[in-house]
């Protein structure tokens, strides 16, 4: 199954290896540098999930689950949180602005096409 | 690229190149905080610089990096939260694990031995601050083991990605074996996992994945259709499922929606996979989120199975198209490529060709007598027009923001006046001023020496500041400019100013002049430059390391640059560097002197005369000036200085160029003739050829022959006798 999937990190090493771990998938890959860009992406496309960082500069993680919620049209979106820490607190907050599940870095990419499909159906 | 066919190689790569942006923006943060100019989101920068890089390394598998980066980030956290006020010692630590990481980078990327101790005695410095905040040892931040995992892109993976998931049709049907379990799983949802955009069918769904899955859904709290509100959830399901997965892959898929849920999974008595028939593919699972929301109206008849949810509106996809190119915009405003430098370099040097072909089929076109108006002439002054687009274009490849290396500076100044224990602010300007990528590069070393210097011997110590009526914390300004076509990148120190009888005394006393030389401060202070000269009474470990300024000087002149100082007493030193924009190419004004072909910078010349009778007045023999207008400025015979001639006596009919020196005073040139004006490429002479004062390059003309390009404020300083001053400093690199 291929999955169209917009994902939001601030660092550039990150966004390349998202999308080489799920090109090989076969998935469609659209990258957004925050969560400001990662609206202004939102705009023009419908994606199957999300995947987003949550230190970001301009709008961050949190702010971005935020303004994607709040989107009729995206209110039932799958959203991935990228965190380092696996702190419980960290997943609550996550959980608590709206996402969907998590994934922490460094990710595994069979993981995450994996967690990706989950959520996505 | 070597790097092309190893994706992950290539993001290592990229990684780097992203690291020192990050690592620069972790310098500007510091600074910033440093100068009181932060704002609130200063800290957020610096903590995700740091923080990037440590997500980064960790994907890379560079433990030492990660391990550092996260304590940094640990305490950079502390700052953000508000809980450690940073103050002046807490940044000098900031700074200097800023440096350190910058090496770790650097280490990690070759591969390097790392420098365990050094990081240790960091961290602990690190640490302390939490000290302050609270116990460090077992406090949430400690507790989160951050593990980086070496990440292995395997590319071989099966297309649709589902190499770990067992296909549901590929299962032979009965033969379950005797590890075959079968699960009683029973799943309520709460309102809030709809709200995290779980849903229930996918979660579903991934049950049936994992084995044979029965699924009843019970309706039962279902309330009637004009109370249903979409966004409770009033259906829970009972899955029977008949799987070889270990118990934990079945808690797995519900992970995310742990707390969102009840939850309950049990085993179903033994494993009996034989007696039990197979069964039925999971039944569609209708009720979900997505069409709860599609059936909200209150009027039931409305309330049709609606075949598809809100986010597969065709609609909404046909609109899709119209967007991306604005959508996208941000990121292709500032897209990057990367390119070898060895190809821009090639570049380069096809242009440098290109050029003298240029000029050589101009010569031709020349001497073949067709007329200036002819289509061949004015084709001809089109393309050196292109020509010199191109070569500006190139040119603009290499150049590069002077940023990187004066925060290179910062750091010598930060560890020069810690070894010193002086207080020293270094203060920047004109960072974003481009130069050649080479230019800069080279600079690096002359220019750490010389700012060594400046925090070594141009300042003085505390005591002395505060005794002289100066603030306690002495100023290193270092500036870039743009000035006629040149760079210039100046060192200014506030200290006490070169001490000239102590410099005069031990050039005196070294033998490197006569003990009665009598000498101008700027003579005193050049000779700063003569190999084997240091002002510092007891060499410190610190600016006495065997280079002294003539080994700078040397550095700049093969950069095709000049250095001057001017200093006044108790109040400081300047050093200014002066560059060519490129080390390349050169608008040049070729000229004739004892037939010889010599080419200038153009931009130094302001004005050409041919010398009338009583033009030239001579003030004592062999020292001449000219009239120039109202004023007179000293005249100097080329062809004498460069020891082609003898000098002249007779000037009538002799041509003068009137050059502009670098501290702006004038000088004029006697010279034979001027040939040409032209763009001609640099050719740096190599290493072998004696380095004469005076002569900056070489080039290839258009007829084929090697000029020399002069320096003329070379030429001139070298070319003023030096009353007192010993013949073998000032005329060694006269040619014989």
């Amino acid at each position: 199954m291929t999955l169209e999937i917009l994902a939001v990190d601030d660092s550039r090493t990150m966004r390349d290896m998202i999308r080489l771990a799920l090109l090989p998938s076969g998935f469609t890959v659209h990258t957004a540098d925050d969560g400001v860009h990662g609206v202004e992406v939102l705009d023009g496309i419908t994606p199957d999930a999300i995947i987003t960082d949550i230190n970001m500069p301009r709008m961050d993680g949190f702010g971005f689950i935020d303004a994607v919620r709040g989107q009729e049209k995206h209110r039932s979106t799958p959203i991935l949180v990228l965190t380092t820490e696996a702190a419980p607190e960290l997943k609550q907050r996550a959980r608590v602005a709206g996402a969907t599940g998590w994934i922490v870095k460094p990710f595994d990419p069979v993981k995450l096409v994996k967690a990706l499909q989950m959520v996505a159906g | 690229m070597t790097v092309d066919n190893d994706p992950m190689a290539e993001i290592r790569a990229s990684f780097f190149i992203e690291n020192e942006e990050l690592l620069e923006a972790l310098q500007d943060g510091l600074q910033l905080m440093d100068d009181g100019a932060a704002d609130n989101e200063t800290i957020n920068v610096v903590f995700r610089a740091v923080h990037s890089i440590k997500g980064g390394a960790g994907a890379f598998g560079l433990e030492g990096l990660v391990h550092f980066a996260h304590r940094y980030e640990t305490v950079l956290d502390e700052v953000r939260a508000g809980r450690l006020q940073v103050e002046t010692e807490a940044l000098k630590v900031f700074f200097q694990a800023a440096d350190h990481l910058s090496d770790l980078v650097r280490i990690s990327r070759d591969n390097d031995p790392l420098p365990d101790e050094e990081t240790e005695v960091l961290l602990k410095a690190l640490d302390a601050f939490l000290g302050d905040t609270g116990p460090v040892s077992g406090t949430a931040e400690e507790d989160i083991e951050f593990q980086p995992m070496g990440l292995s892109l395997d590319l071989d993976l099966p297309v649709d990605g589902t190499a770990d998931l067992p296909d549901l049709d590929a299962l032979p049907p009965l033969d379950l074996g005797p590890v075959t379990t079968t699960y009683e799983i029973t799943f309520a949802p709460q309102a809030d996992l709809f709200d995290t955009g779980n849903e229930p069918a996918t979660l579903l769904r991934n049950l049936q994945q994992l084995g044979t899955a029965k699924v009843t859904c019970d309706s039962s709290r279902l309330p009637p259709l004009d109370q249903l509100r979409p966004d409770v959830p009033h259906l829970s399901w009972t899955v029977i499922l008949q799987t070889d997965v270990e118990e934990s892959e079945i808690v797995s898929i519900f992970e995310f929606v742990e707390g969102l849920c009840q939850l309950d999974i049990k085993k179903q008595g033994e494993p009996d996979g034989r007696d039990l028939p197979p069964l039925p593919d999971l039944p569609p699972v209708e009720p979900t989120m997505a069409e709860h929301r599609e059936t909200l109206p209150q009027t039931p008849i409305e309330v049709t199975p609606a075949p598809s949810a809100p986010v597969d509106d065709p609609v909404s996809t046909v609109a899709a198209p119209t967007q991306p190119a604005q959508a996208t915009a941000p990121t292709a405003a500032k897209s990057v490529v990367r390119v070898d430098l060895d190809r821009i370099e090639r570049l380069v040097n096809l242009v440098g060709e290109l050029v003298i072909n240029q000029a050589m089929l101009s010569q031709s076109l020349e001497h073949s007598g067709l007329s200036p108006h002819s289509d061949a002439m004015s084709g001809l002054e089109e393309f050196q027009r292109l020509t010199r687009d191109i070569q500006d274009s190139v040119m603009m490849i290499r150049a590069q923001p002077v940023k990187s290396l004066f925060q290179r500076m910062s750091r010598i100044v930060r560890e020069a006046s810690a070894a010193v224990e002086k207080d020293v602010r270094l203060v920047t300007t004109g960072e974003a001023t481009e130069v050649d990528k080479t230019v800069i590069e080279r600079l690096a070393d002359p220019l750490t020496h010389m700012i060594r210097n400046a925090v070594d011997h141009g300042l003085e110590t505390k005591e002395e500041r505060l005794a002289a009526g100066k603030p306690a914390q002495g100023k290193v300004n270092l500036s870039a400019a743009h000035r006629s076509g040149r760079v210039v990148i100046e060192i200014a120190d506030d200290g006490a100013g070169i001490d000239r009888p102590k410099v005069l005394q031990l050039a005196i006393d070294k033998g490197l002049i006569p003990p009665d030389s009598n000498l101008t401060d700027t003579e005193i202070d050049n000779l700063l430059f003569l190999p084997g000269f240091s002002t510092a009474a007891t060499v410190s470990n610190l600016s006495g390391r065997g280079v002294g300024m003539d080994v700078v000087r040397t550095s700049i002149q093969a950069l095709g640059g000049r250095i001057t100082t001017t200093s006044l007493p108790g109040q400081g030193t300047t050093f200014s560097i002066s560059l060519p924009l490129t080390l390349a190419v050169l608008d040049g004004m070729v000229i004739e002197v004892a037939e010889e072909t010599l080419v200038l910078p153009l931009n130094l010349v302001i004005e050409t005369l041919t010398l009338q009778r009583g033009d030239v007045e001579m003030v004592r023999p062999g020292r001449n000036v000219v009239r120039v207008r109202s004023g007179f400025v000293p005249l100097f015979d080329l062809g004498a200085a460069l020891g082609y001639r003898p000098p002249l006596d007779d000037f009538e009919g002799s041509v003068v160029l009137l050059i502009a020196n670098e501290d702006e005073t004038n000088a004029a040139l006697l010279i034979d003739n001027i040939l040409d004006q032209r763009q001609v490429e640099i050719k740096g002479l190599d290493e072998s050829f004696y380095r004469a004062p005076g002569i900056a390059a070489a080039t290839i003309l258009g007829d084929g022959q090697i000029a020399l390009i002069l320096d003329p404020s070379d030429i001139i300083s070298t070319a003023i006798p030096k009353p007192g001053l010993s013949q073998t400093s000032s005329d060694a690199g006269v040619p014989a």
